[in-house]
Formats: structure tokens, sequence, C-alpha cells
């Protein structure tokens, strides 16, 4: 038994002619906090479904605690916690009725726990799903998925379209969550930021394809904001190796790179410039860079 | 305890935890002895992963800012002690690299800069 809560195997999925996964690989060890970052359409919410055998991988194979989710729904999907894009809740039931009915669901699921979550959340349990607010549906649907303790969380953009209060919330939940040991974290994301604060590791994907997995610490380590200023003005960009994006001119120039910091100030040398100024980019630049450059 | 994460730093969130509690500690903010949130709170507090908090205690442990007393919790070492002082003097220094640097650009002797540092500590008395 590895120690891999997810494993995710040269996926591909197609929908008519729209490639949504192209040769996909993703493998979520246990107890990681896994970002999946990319815009609306990259893939992210299709990748999730593989995960709970919502999907069936025609090409490529997707395994859940060791087992196939979707040959083994009972074993796996047991012990997973998710929360969908779309907060897909039934509209007719009260709070309380949805949490008496998902209990026989999960055999983990723990009452005492479910009603200090009901309490912490500020949710009523007469209340009609119907009627709750976005940032209450958002949390309802959060409830369901933390109840029962689940091994695995798969979040499909917990945050999105919730104003700054709730989205606080959600975060705390979610870090209290991931406090208790042996928690495996999937959280999909295009609030970039949300995800480097929460995240022990990410992975970018763009129009399908895996871009980069990495620990968020490698990632930062790896890219740096270099302004540069040259001897001569320079008439249009100058091509520094490792380069993903520049801006400026004519005799200071700003890249974002991705390489070892000596070598691009070896680099630079080279170039007849030196460095002025360098700073760390954040996660979300970094993944702007990383977009834009594979999209030229 | 009153510690600010920011993103747009650059700098690791944990090394920023570990600078401003060292910074908190050195400027007699946080006192010898004095307890610390546990892992789990301090993470829900700044609203980052509980690992990167358990990363930055590690790190003030090694450098003999903090201790764990097993099962009691986590608490803030003798401020007397030479290793400590030694803290200090290395956020000073930072804070005197950034002076000196900026004085070189703009021109500035350094007899010139001591003369301005012994006026503004003239005025915040």
């Amino acid at each position: 038994m590895n120690d891999n809560t997810i494993e995710i195997s040269h996926v591909r999925r197609q929908f008519g002619k729209t490639v949504a996964l192209d040769d996909v690989s993703l493998n979520v060890p246990q107890g990681i906090v896994m970002g999946l970052i990319g815009e609306n359409g990259a893939g992210k919410t299709t990748l999730i479904k593989h995960a709970l055998g919502l999907l069936k991988a025609k090409t490529g194979g997707v395994r859940v605690f060791g087992l196939d989710p979707v040959a083994d729904p009972v074993g796996v999907l047991g012990r997973i916690g998710y929360l969908s894009e779309d907060r897909d809740l039934p509209e007719w039931m009260r709070v309380g009725e949805l949490m008496r009915y998902s209990r026989p669901f999960y055999p983990d699921w723990d009452q005492a726990y479910a009603e200090e979550l009901r309490e912490t959340f500020e949710l009523d349990s007469d209340q009609k799903i119907k009627t709750l607010s976005k940032g209450q549906r958002a949390r309802t649907a959060l409830l369901v998925a933390l109840a029962h303790r689940p091994d695995l969380l798969l979040l499909d953009e917990p945050s999105t379209g919730l104003d700054p209060i709730v989205r606080r919330d959600i975060i705390s939940a979610i870090i209290r969550t991931i406090a208790e040991e042996g928690r495996t974290v999937l959280l999909s994301s295009h609030l970039v930021d949300e995800v480097e604060r929460v995240a022990d590791s990410v992975a970018i994907i763009h129009h399908g394809e895996m871009v980069l997995t990495d620990s968020v610490d490698n990632i930062k380590e790896a890219h740096h904001r270099l302004t540069l200023r040259f001897h001569e003005p320079q008439a249009g960009a100058p091509q520094l190796p490792g380069a993903l994006s520049c801006v400026g001119g004519p005799l200071e120039w700003t890249f974002l790179c991705n390489g070892q910091i000596d070598q691009l100030k070896e680099a630079a040398k080279t170039l007849d410039a030196h460095v002025v100024e360098q700073s760390t980019p954040t996660l979300e630049d970094i993944f702007i860079a990383r977009v834009k450059s594979k999209a030229s | 305890m009153q510690i600010h994460i920011s993103l747009d730093d650059g700098v690791p969130i944990y090394l920023q935890i570990v600078n401003q509690i060292k910074y908190l500690v050195a400027s007699g903010r946080l006192i010898s002895g004095e307890q610390l949130p546990p892992v789990r709170k301090l993470a829900e507090q700044l609203l980052v992963n509980p690992n990167t908090v358990a990363r930055a205690y590690r790190e003030l442990e090694s450098a003999r800012v903090l201790s764990t007393r097993r099962g009691a919790g986590v608490y803030v070492c003798d401020a007397g002690s030479p290793l400590n002082r030694r803290e200090r003097n290395k956020i000073l220094n930072e804070r005197i690299d950034i002076l000196l640097t900026e004085s070189r650009q703009m021109n500035i002797d350094i007899e010139d800069v001591i003369k301005l540092l012994r006026q503004r500590s003239r005025l915040i008395k």
C-alpha cells in the first residue's frame, strides 16, 4: 500500500471536439494539501470528477486510496468529503433534514461534530435550502463534506463567488480540518492567493494540460523577479534565458524568470546588464507568467 | 500576538512568522516565559497551513528563541541569553544595511548618516 491518496496517470478526456484533459497525471500524497490552480475551463472540475468516479477514464488510470473509484464507489466515496462547484444540494430539504439524510451514506459520520459545525457556521436547522444565501449554501455543503471526518477532502472552488467574510470562515474551517492528522486535501481554485496560504503543493493546469506540479516552497525558490539595467538601450525585449515575461525598456527591463539566481545573474552579465532589483514573485504572478508563456 | 502575513512580500510565509516572532521577542513585546498559541490556533488566526506554523516554531526552537514543554505548549526562551542578543543584533544589522545602501545610492556620506542618526535619536525621546 503506497502513500499516495490520489493517483491519476495519463488521463485523457474529450467532450465532443473539446479536449478537457490531455495526458494529465497527478499524485497527491497522503496528508498533503494540494492546490489545483487554473483558469475557468482549464480542466479542474473534470479532473476532480475523475477522482470521484463521476467520470470514467477511457485512457489512463485513476486510483483513490489504491482503489478504482468507478469500480468500487462504496469503498471510496464513503471516505471522501466533496464540495462541488455548484454546491449541489436538494432545494426542498431543510438543513437539519439534509444532515439526517446524509448521515447513512457515511460510516464515520460524527453527529456531535456535525452539530458543532452547524453552530459554528450559524446555520438554522429548520431553514429550507432553497432560501439559503450563497454563503450559507457553501457552508451547508461544506458541513456535509466535513461532518464524517473524511480521509480525503475534495473541494472544487470552495470560496469562489463568496464575500470576504464567508471566504474567511470557509478557509478557517478547512484549516481546522487540515490540522487534524492524516487528512488529505485537494482543493481547486482560481484564487491563487488563498491557495498559496493553505497548500503544501500546487498543480497548475492550463487548457487541459498539467503545466507544473511542485511544492509551494520549491516553486517560489525557483522563480525570481529581476530588474536589469542595460548599458545600451534595447530596441526590443532582451532575451534572458529562463525568462517567462518581460516588461520595460529601453534601459531597464523587468523579467519574471525561472531558474537559479546565480545563473540568472551570470546570464545578465553576458547581456551587458546588471541587476538593480530582485524580489520573489507571488504564486499568482508565477501562475500568470507560466500560463501566458505557455500560450505564446 | 500580532503577526501579519503578506503574500506580496516574496518572503516565504514560515520565514515571515519566524522573523516577526524574533522581532517581538527582541523588542520585548513577547517576554521570556510567555506562552505562544498552539500551532492550530495560530494557523487559524493567520489563515495559513498548520504545517507552515509548525515549521516556523521548529526553526525558532533550533534558534533557541522558543522552547516546547512536553504536553504543555510553546514558550519564549529566556531573553537574557547571548543567543537572543545575537538575534537582536542580526535584526538591527538588516535595517542598518538597508539604510547604508540607500544613503550610498543618494551619495550621502557615512559621517552625515551618523549625524542624522544622532539628530533623530534626540527627537524621538
